[in-house]
């Protein structure tokens, strides 16, 4: 929590009130005190209040839950991750304080549950201790006997007391959240969240006010990763998706399935990942692209599909929403180790499109890129996300909806002529007339898995597996021309670059944004088009003595992880180097700086 | 495609349907099937913009290269959710799919169930020649015990799948079986199969002349065999006569084994779709998704 001002003179009585800046909470308990919903409100009402937010969980796999948290980081200024250290750790069970004071920043404040928690004597000396019934508070306020029903919504009333949020604002989210069921849920709720807020905190010695954050030209929504990718594929005109459930992937097939019927669109639960990106290149095919995806064991299974796709050239919407493998790994824990896959892992030489967003806004944006890429250059596109981008929440602007939804409906004019596989650009880009087009020659395209000449149809010439195998890369080729070159955060030359993709955009940010304060010298770089690259990556390169290539995977056999390999064999050059961890969890800032602090002493 | 629609157009000749020269073994009984597929569109009055030609791999599969059409030639054993994917994104196309027994009932065996019971509407011929073709003689999951093959160079030891039965219990609404030595009987079974409202299912024995001569001879009379229809009374709405009567494999019954009338995977789609469209009527879809954002402010 940094405080920015001091304590205003308040009434004796009455806590003294201080201003600060941004502030860490952690929610430990079990995942069935539903504390990802008080967590959920938080980052709702710091949209709402202008501020920015950023949220991490962890999720057992199991559905009869377990251990879980909820972190929240409010600020009224800039967000770029989700917190090294929690100022207030609020603890329902022993377990939960045994595991996450370590996680709280010396002098901050635990809260718990008098009935659940036994203080440590020796946390005692270094936390501010703050006990509360807050299960028997809650049978209290809301009656009844439902054991722990509630407790979250109470100890949201508690944390809204305590950092002086908009209690009203509040009230109108949860009206909001029970919004059509029955009127008592929402009064029991009401009633709960009336009796945390009215607890008196009188162990508490102050109350924190949030500073006014800078007022902003656009409203924010709020929401996680996996729903701005979801509400991105509707907004790029996508109209057809077919899937396989699978964590973390299946709340995007979840939400295709709710959605699409209101724009006269399907999304099929099939039988498996084969059928499921069968299905929608299929409808690709007809004419407008399609959207499948999966986790890494599902990716794994639609690889010969995709390889098909990319021989037909057929445009085509993969999602991979990473998380710990391999096989079933960790299912509800990020990893970033797919990289290899979704770009080396089809039979033949099969390049595809790769493309990692980096923050939850990105997501929604991502979409939209990756389905006008893979009209444009007949190809399918893989967007790579994880699980930590998938489930964190943050606020970004209100998109303007208007201007970003596209109508991307099959062009079926009639044509003269028409060879699917033509070979006279010389960027080898070309665009399917789909079933249903009227072709006045009489000549009609066959899409084949077999390489064919430029009608589609089989050849086994050793010059056409030649010219088209060129084709399929030379119009990657192309694409690459045209991405923008990445932007280095911070300054374009200096000792240190970190590179990372994906989720762990904002750990690397911060981590330069501290190391700068502290005087060194370092700078980030976010990849987002994996493959192909963007050009200019090289110049960007030289302007560091080293290149750290951070990543949420294993630094293998030779000590580097996947962007970094491919990075390596791309541009040659030993400088690039690995830093990786496998333990499914997000990169915490300070780990960030002492790895670097310890490769540059290795390197030294 | 009102550029076409002005002039009255007469049905595709035979030369304006074929395309590649068929690369199948003198024999092959594929060649029937693709001959009547042609005489089924020319009937039909159906034009090269108006249906779609899907099919796995295999010899049997190598079909739509030799028709003049869309057609797409996709990978082993998946055609069927390839062909699920455009029958539904484009409800105004004809589908029709081809394959051979491994295609459909080995590797693509899971996919032929779903789809059956998710009643799709598209037709579906499986040209079965108790053999896999393309790769050489190995064993199939039609082959009857004892065939002799690469893989069972002993004889087939392993029970084979009964199309019709397999068809029938997962839910198919149309099934019927035929050969390619009654072209007269295999064309009405592609018409009846393509007025079917549904996953229309057509299991054509389809000889192997080079791998699996004389598979067939039994239901052929030109071979001292007998080409045997259904009997008049059999009911196809009554789904236990139907499993019954399909026991025998060869040389079996021909006809219409099966079929019912439920509602398509279009038809529930849309039925679902219809619910939601009436509240976003008049809305564009920018407007739609703006709903969804107004609710994350
Ligand atoms: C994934 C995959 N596995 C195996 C093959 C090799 N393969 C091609 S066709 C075929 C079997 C063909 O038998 P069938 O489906 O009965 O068709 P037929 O040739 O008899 O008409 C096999 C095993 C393949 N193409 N793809
Ligand atoms: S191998 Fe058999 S199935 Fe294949 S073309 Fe020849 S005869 Fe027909
Ligand atoms: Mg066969």
């Amino acid at each position: 929590m940094s405080d920015s001002s001091t304590a205003d003179e308040a009434v004796s009585e009455d806590p003294k009130v201080s201003k600060i800046h941004e502030a860490v909470i952690r929610i430990a308990g079990n995942s069935q005190d539903g504390i990802q919903s008080i967590g959920g409100f938080l980052a709702r009402l710091a949209g709402r209040s202008e501020q920015e937010v950023m949220t991490f969980m962890t999720i057992p796999s199991t559905i009869s839950g377990g251990p879980s948290i909820f972190q929240v980081r409010l600020s009224s200024g800039e967000v770029l991750s989700s917190g090294d250290e929690a100022d207030v750790l609020m603890a329902f069970y022993q377990h939960s304080y045994d595991n996450h004071t370590d996680f709280v920043k010396e002098g901050g404040i635990i809260l718990y549950d008098t009935a659940h928690v036994e203080p440590n004597p020796e946390m005692e000396k270094r936390f501010r201790h703050i006990g509360c019934p807050i299960a028997e508070l809650t049978v209290e306020a809301i009656g009844g006997t439902a054991k722990d029903k509630g407790k979250n919504i109470f100890a949201l009333g508690l944390i809204a007391r305590m950092f002086d949020l908009d209690g009203k604002r509040l009230e109108g989210l949860i009206a909001e959240r029970f919004l059509g069921k029955p009127e008592n849920v929402t009064e029991t709720a009401l009633s709960a969240f009336h009796a945390g807020n009215a607890y008196p905190l009188t162990t508490l010695a102050e109350i924190y006010e949030f500073e006014e954050p800078k007022a902003r030209d656009t409203e924010q929504v709020v929401c996680t990763g996996n729903e701005a990718l979801g509400y991105g594929i509707l907004a790029s005109g996508v109209r057809f998706g077919a899937g396989y459930p699978i964590t973390p992937w299946s709340d995007i097939m979840e939400l295709l399935r709710r959605e699409l019927p209101k724009y006269d669109g399907i999304f099929v639960q099939c039988e498996d990942e084969i059928a499921a990106v069968s299905m929608a290149i299929g409808a690709s095919w007809g004419g407008r692209v399609a959207i499948t995806g999966s986790s890494g064991p599902g990716i794994a299974l639609k690889g010969e599909a995709i390889g098909w796709a990319v021989m037909a050239e057929i445009p085509l919407l993969v999602i991979d929403v990473q998380r710990g493998g391999p096989s079933t790994g960790m299912p509800t824990n990020v990893e970033q180790s797919d990289l290899n896959i979704a770009c080396f892992g089809g039979h033949g030489d099969s390049p595809r499109v790769v493309i990692a967003p980096s923050s939850v806004e990105d997501c929604f944006y991502t979409a939209i890129e990756a389905v006008n890429i893979a009209r444009k250059y007949s190809t399918p596109v893989i967007i790579l996300t994880d699980q930590a981008i998938a489930t964190r929440i943050e606020a970004f602007g209100m998109p303007n909806l208007k201007e970003t939804c596209q109508d991307i409906s099959p062009d079926l004019t009639p044509r003269e002529d028409h060879k699917p596989y033509d070979l006279s650009d010389p960027d080898g880009i070309t665009q399917h007339a789909a079933p249903g087009t009227f072709i006045k020659s009489g000549k009609y395209p066959v899409v084949t898995g077999l390489e064919h000449n430029e009608m589609g149809h089989p050849s086994g010439s050793p010059k056409m597996h030649l010219d088209m195998t060129a084709k399929r890369h030379n119009k990657l080729k192309a694409l690459g021309r045209e991405l923008p070159k990445p932007e280095v955060f911070g300054p374009e030359e200096g000792n240190v670059l970190l590179v990372g993709w994906g989720s762990t955009q904002g750990s690397l940010r911060e981590a330069t944004e501290r190391a700068r304060k502290a005087g060194d010298s370092i700078s980030a770089l976010t990849i987002r088009h994996i493959n192909p690259l963007p050009e200019g990556l090289e110049d960007i390169f030289s302007g560091f003595n080293h290149v750290f290539v951070v990543e949420n995977n294993d630094g293998g056999l030779y000590g580097y992880g996947q962007l970094c390999g491919l990075l390596r064999a791309r541009y040659c050059d030993t400088k690039i180097q690995g830093i990786n961890k496998t333990d499914g969890l997000t990169w915490r800032v300070k780990d960030v700086l002492s790895r670097v602090q310890a490769k540059l002493e290795d390197n030294n | 495609m009102s550029a076409t629609a002005e002039i009255e157009r007469s049905p595709l000749t035979k030369k304006e349907l074929a395309a590649d020269k068929p690369t199948w073994c003198p024999g092959c009984g594929d060649f029937s099937v693709l001959a009547l597929y042609f005489k089924l569109l020319q009937n039909r009055g159906l034009h090269h913009e108006k249906f779609a030609t899907v099919a796995g791999i295999g010899c049997s599969s190598r079909f739509p290269y030799f028709v003049q059409a869309h057609g797409a030639h996709y990978i082993h054993g998946r055609a069927l959710p390839f062909a699920t994917g455009i029958a539904l994104s484009r409800q105004d196309l004809d589908v029709f799919v081809f394959g051979g027994d491994g295609d459909a009932f080995s590797i693509g065996g899971n996919h032929f169930n779903h789809c059956a019971r998710k009643n799709v509407n598209l037709t579906y011929c499986v040209m079965d020649n108790n053999v896999y073709g393309l790769t050489k003689k190995q064993t199939s999951p039609t082959s009857p015990i004892g065939f002799k093959s690469k893989t069972d160079m002993w004889g087939a030891v392993d029970k084979p799948i009964n199309p019709m039965q397999q068809a029938i219990s997962a839910g198919a609404t149309f099934v019927a079986r035929t050969t390619h030595t009654n072209p007269k009987h295999l064309l009405s079974m592609m018409e009846a199969a393509m007025d079917h409202k549904g996953f229309a299912f057509i299991e054509c024995l389809s000889e192997c002349t080079e791998f699996y001569d004389g598979a067939f001879d039994s239901s052929n009379p030109r071979k001292g065999g007998e080409f045997r229809e259904l009997p008049e009374d059999h009911d196809p709405t009554d789904e236990n006569a139907a499993y019954a009567i399909s026991e025998e494999l060869v040389p079996g019954y021909f006809g219409v084994y099966y079929q019912i009338s439920r509602p398509s995977k279009q038809d529930v789609e849309a039925e679902v779709n219809a619910k939601f469209l009436k509240k976003t009527k008049g809305l564009k879809d920018w407007e739609i998704l703006q709903q969804n954002f107004d609710k994350m402010k």
